[in-house]
């Protein structure tokens, strides 16, 4: 692990952990009077608040976790150079797509 | 006459691929691990390899794995690791091993240049010597790293070494963190850039097994949680 590296874990580790307050803040509050799905999804569909609010989290958790992943693959599976790398890059794109997807599902219109 | 009390020792015999060799050896009162590993080669095998110089805990070259355990044979008692009369004593763990019990240390000494442990003179022979206030903070976090023996004892029991063959290790980071608080250095930059890559301080999971077994009690993980700190620091005022 570089310097670059840590650093960008740390940082997105820094944006996280606010969000995650939050979201389970709201979750709490959201469910107090009973709101049915359809009821979330009307608050949250075209509300370009909450696709930066969880897609900043996707961006987030996804560099962090392919970061501390890449860490696991080395020290464990002995991965090195680019296959190391590669495989970085590879769950970043994996956890990007189907985060971002998630974010695009509940904030379309 | 009371009976002659012995104890059953397995040594590490081979280079990388190897057995464990066992042999009894008499109890003495207070008798050292490297005592035993001595009376060995000197009464019971005297190909056996083994590496020692000061006996007295002070010159860091007779570390050995002792029940899976790094420590310094000639400061440990047998009592202390002796278990139902057995012991296990083999070569440090993370170094290549020559024979037997002895470990080629050049990967170990090679990392404290490699982390740019090395002195970068603010002056030269012909100017006066500086004074250093003792209890100047730079040089009261010096104090604790300057304590080293060099034994290696915390590059063995380090698991990020174990997975990492590139990290540098507690021990030459400690010694990087030393030179780094030194005000007589003219190089922090350096430091700070050597201990930034791939194999530097980063790597460094905290488990703190360096700190728990380093015979003179010292912390390298504080010193690396200390370079962690400056490199974090230096990362945003080098962009600014």
């Amino acid at each position: 692990m570089t310097l670059k590296l840590y650093m960008a874990q740390r940082i997105t580790a820094l944006i996280m952990a606010p969000l995650v307050l939050m979201h389970i803040a709201v979750m709490i509050y959201a469910i107090q009077g009973g709101l049915s799905a359809a009821e979330i999804l009307g608050r949250t569909q075209g509300s370009i608040l909450w696709f930066l609010f969880y897609g900043t989290f996707v961006v987030a958790v996804s560099i962090h976790a392919a970061i501390g992943l890449r860490t696991v693959l080395s020290e464990w599976a002995g991965l090195r150079g680019m296959g190391l790398n590669a495989a970085a890059w590879g769950i970043l794109a994996l956890l990007l797509i189907l985060g971002m997807q998630a974010v695009y599902g509940v904030t379309a219109i | 006459m009371p009976k002659e009390q012995q104890m059953s020792v397995s040594v590490w015999r081979g280079g990388a691929t190897g057995a464990f060799q066992s042999f009894d050896v008499k109890m003495e009162d207070n008798q050292t691990v490297l005592d035993v590993v001595a009376w060995i080669q000197q009464y019971a095998d005297p190909t056996l390899s083994y590496r020692y110089a000061c006996r007295v805990g002070m010159c860091g070259s007779c570390a050995m794995m002792v029940n899976g355990v790094p420590r310094w044979t000639c400061r440990t008692h047998v009592n202390k690791v002796l278990k139902d009369g057995h012991m296990e004593i083999g070569p440090l763990r993370n170094l290549p091993v020559i024979k037997d019990l002895a470990t080629d240390m050049d990967p170990f000494f090679d990392k404290w240049v490699a982390a740019e442990g090395l002195h970068h003179p603010t002056q030269t022979r012909d100017d006066p010597i500086e004074a250093i206030d003792p209890t100047n903070a730079a040089r009261v976090e010096i104090n604790a790293g300057i304590e080293c023996i060099n034994c290696s004892v915390c590059y063995a029991a380090c698991d990020t070494v174990a997975g990492n063959p590139d990290y540098l290790g507690p021990a030459a980071l400690q010694r990087a963190w030393s030179v780094y608080n030194d005000s007589k250095d003219a190089n922090k930059q350096a430091i700070l850039d050597a201990v930034s890559g791939v194999g530097g301080c980063h790597n460094c999971h905290s488990q703190g097994s360096c700190a728990v077994h380093c015979p003179n009690e010292l912390n390298p993980m504080n010193a690396i949680a200390g370079l962690k700190r400056e490199t974090a620091r230096n990362f945003f005022k080098r962009r600014t």
